[in-house]
């Protein structure tokens, strides 16, 4: 069994109070921050060893940057969604079709390779280079445009999104930052009195996550199988 | 192998139309009804916490797990066919309720037309004007023949809309160009979105004749004749792959079920994969199928009913070897032919104005049959027939919904300005859809893939499929009404997407795959009669989008339901009273 390896993060550049640790279990930020030394969150990681994790984390800020248009994949917690997904079946294929023979083809026959999301980015984050996460900005930008074709960049790039705006049960969208930032009110039961109100006009509302609205814990796809 | 004690009717399929079999005959004979579901067993209380985009839109959590089984594409029958290997265009359901549960349940019926397309395009066009190689036939049975159906169908799921010709009289409001009802809808249309209403305006300016799209997801509460009651939609927009959280949505889990459940001659049998029809002199014995545990068992049978989704029945008939495979380049046998999918296209545009995408149901919006079939007729164009066009409000997550932007907007895909330009135009888009009668043809079809296989070791289903230059006019001309539409209601035009080049698995069309074991009037030309039983097989009959001959323009769902019920007063009232004699 591998070591066991931890992201530390600064607790004032994660969005929102609540926060789902890989294990997927939701945390009070203050409460746990008592445990760490100088307001730092250790997060333990089920995939990514620690540098992958950093290095991953600064092309994913370089994606959803933090800026004057609002919080980003950091704050997000964007990082813990992808760790928790390749770490999960999908991570491995368990739901794709890997039997041979192994043949290259048209475009129109999409992703033909043999390597699944988890052997995608564990080739794929060394080709940023040893130094990304401490690289300056623009260089990050430059290396990443150099490998904005590849499909390890077009997984990355669409893990993020999926990082910010899916629901904070799969770890990411903490504290619901990435739908306060787009508006959205999260899975609410019913628009029936609202949906011929609206035209026009946005329906805004404080967001709640699945678990709020039902009241029930509920353990996304990536813990189950 | 373990072998079941003898049933009267065995099932292979726990979907809309296998389980509306069971229902049928269960609830009006004694006899004893086995349902084979390879999925898992489902019920609509499942639902009530499944609001989770990422799950269930993005990784599919209710479709086929293609790492157990797929199929494979090529272009034509010179190329080799490579797996399918992840989900694209499109997707079969699995566990109980089959793709029915996970629909966005929009409920068309065919124009008459379609059920005599062979006829009625030679006659129109003549053989010298048709498409190369177009090989459209009839159904053996008209829309008037299947009018009943479509209204049994209706009242069952409790279909909205509203009525655009009762028995031959136009109404203002509903469809001009659909066939002749017998009855208005069972249930008003639903409530209009800010988008769905400026469509609905722009097509008046224009001259066209939108009507409310037909749903089965119920507007208000209804209780169908079956006495199952369901309520009305609350449009959460966790609906199109999806089970519905409160059962508006018409599923078999909440409207067959219910009837099923407490049946004592009834049994559903799930993580039950059928392999093969076991049969001999002509007659079908059994079928047999590895359990949830590996083992396999045989259940004989009276009656032998196929009720998979449409590649899985005419690959259980090819592996059974049931019938001649057809060959496409003689034109001879009929088992594998008449492979259509369903011609898509869709026209992106942007408004200035929020529209709270996330609100809707999988069928709520609006539609235009003035570019459908006949009307969309273009020589010049070489355009045959058209398609439906439509804007719905399905009700879009944010994973769906942000990162689309105008043209021109942002040259990147990823970073700072292109995040500004993501936000601003965050859920201020729409589009409208197109969705044509694909022609079968003669190089179109199915068989067995002679290299990759199931996790049982069986060989996969091939599909030999590409568009023609046909589909392409059908896309162009919905592109260039879709966009005058689109700026008629204000928008700005974006990315608008035909068939192109070549057909593609990588993007989602619709999971409107149909034909292999078609219908037809005579067995040189078709694997089942027009009762849905098969030529050669007289205890063996199949239900399901494999039947269709073509595909017509509109969601197939609502014909697969009716042929059901026809197939079943068939079965019922006719077959049993001589069994083993063909209808």
């Amino acid at each position: 069994m591998k070591r066991r390896e931890f992201l530390t993060v600064p607790v004032k550049s994660l969005g929102g109070l609540l926060l789902y640790t890989i294990a997927g279990e939701p945390v009070r930020l203050p409460a746990q921050v008592k445990d760490q030394e100088n307001g730092k969150v250790k997060i333990p990681l089920l995939f990514f060893t620690e540098a992958e994790a950093r290095a991953v984390q600064a092309a994913c800020a370089r994606i959803v940057p933090s800026d004057a248009s609002g919080p980003g994949a950091t704050e997000a917690n964007v990082i813990v969604y992808i760790d928790r997904q390749l770490a999960g079946p999908w991570g491995r294929d368990k739901y794709r079709y890997t039997k041979g023979p192994w043949v290259e083809s048209v475009a129109e026959h999409g992703y033909q390779g043999k390597e699944n999301p988890q052997q995608i980015y564990r080739a794929g984050i060394p080709k940023l280079g040893e130094d990304f996460g401490t690289a300056p900005a623009a260089e990050q930008d430059k290396r990443l445009r150099a490998v904005e074709k590849t499909t390890f960049f077009r997984l990355l790039r669409t893990h993020t999104l999926e990082g910010m705006f899916s629901d904070p049960l799969h770890g990411g969208n903490a504290g619901l930052i990435g739908w306060q930032l787009i508006g959205y009110p999260g899975p609410l039961m019913s628009y029936r009195d609202e949906i011929d109100k609206y035209h026009g006009m946005p329906f805004t509302a404080k967001p709640k996550s699945l678990e709020q609205v039902t009241g029930r814990r509920i353990k996304g796809w990536e813990e189950q199988s | 192998m373990k072998s079941l004690k003898p049933v009267d009717v065995v099932i292979a399929g726990g979907g809309w139309t296998g389980l509306l079999m069971a229902k049928e005959i269960t609830s009006r004979t004694s006899l004893s009804v086995v349902v084979l579901e390879r999925g898992p067993a489902r019920k609509s209380s499942d639902y009530s916490t499944g609001m989770d985009e990422l799950d269930y839109a993005v990784r599919l959590r209710m479709m086929q797990n293609l790492s157990e089984e797929t199929l494979t594409h090529r272009h034509n029958g010179r190329a080799s066919a490579v797996p399918v290997r992840q989900y694209g265009s499109f997707q079969p359901g699995t566990g109980t309720g089959g793709a029915g549960e996970h629909w966005g349940a929009l409920s068309f019926r065919f124009g008459p037309d379609v059920f005599q397309l062979g006829s009625h395009i030679r006659e129109k066009h003549g053989e010298a004007k048709l498409p190369p190689n177009v090989a459209a036939q009839d159904w053996g049975l008209t829309y008037d023949d299947l009018e009943p159906d479509y209204w049994r169908a209706e009242q069952m799921m409790g279909v909205c809309g509203k009525a655009g010709n009762l028995k031959g009289v136009k109404i203002e409001g509903g469809n001009p160009f659909e066939g002749p009802r017998s009855h208005e809808y069972p249930l008003p249309p639903h409530k209009t979105t800010y988008v769905t209403s400026l469509f609905r305006k722009a097509c008046v300016d224009l001259g066209h004749h939108p009507y409310p799209a037909p749903t089965a997801t119920a507007s208000q509460t209804y209780r169908n004749p079956d006495g199952v009651t369901r309520s009305g939609c609350l449009y959460c927009g966790y609906c199109t792959r999806f089970g519905c959280m409160i059962g508006a949505k018409s599923q078999p889990t909440n409207t067959l079920m219910p009837l099923l459940v407490n049946k004592k001659n009834f049994t559903l049998r799930n993580g039950c994969q059928v392999r093969r029809v076991i049969h001999r002199d002509g007659r079908a014995e059994a079928l047999t199928y590895m359990d949830a545990s590996g083992e396999e068992i045989e259940q004989p049978a009276r009656i032998v009913i196929l009720g998979s989704w449409t590649l899985n029945n005419t690959r259980l008939l090819l592996m059974s070897k049931i019938g001649e495979p057809y060959d496409p380049s003689t034109g001879k046998g009929t088992l594998g032919r008449n492979l259509t999918h369903q011609v898509s296209a869709n026209v992106r545009f942007f408004l200035d104005k929020p529209l709270n995408n996330f609100m809707g149901s999988g069928g709520l919006g609006f539609g235009i049959d003035d570019f459908d079939g006949d009307n969309a007729f273009d020589p010049a164009a070489g355009l045959l027939r058209g398609g439906t066009m439509r804007v719905t409000s399905t009700g879009e997550g944010p994973l769906a919904g942000f990162g689309r932007t105008p043209p021109g907007e942002t040259e990147s895909e990823w970073g700072a300005e292109w995040k500004k330009a993501a936000l601003k135009w965050y859920d201020k888009s729409s589009s409208v859809a197109f969705e044509g009668g694909h022609f079968p043809y003669r190089q179109n079809c199915l068989d067995l893939d002679p290299t990759y296989t199931d996790k049982f070791g069986d060989p996969l289903i091939r599909l030999t499929l590409d568009w023609t230059d046909h589909e392409r006019a059908q896309t162009d001309m919905a592109i260039k009404a879709g966009s005058a539409i689109a700026r008629a209601m204000g928008g700005k035009v974006g990315e608008t997407r035909g068939v192109g080049a070549r057909y593609s698995v990588t993007y989602y069309q619709s999971t409107h795959v149909q034909g292999g074991t078609i219908v037809g009037a005579s067995p040189e030309r078709s694997v089942l009669n027009p009762w849905l039983q098969h030529w050669e097989m007289p205890n063996l009959w199949m239900t399901g989008g494999s039947t269709f001959p073509q595909s017509g323009s509109g969601n197939p769902t609502l014909t697969i339901i009716a042929m059901t019920y026809r197939a079943a007063d068939a079965l019922i009232d006719r077959y049993m009273k001589h069994p083993d004699k063909l209808l």
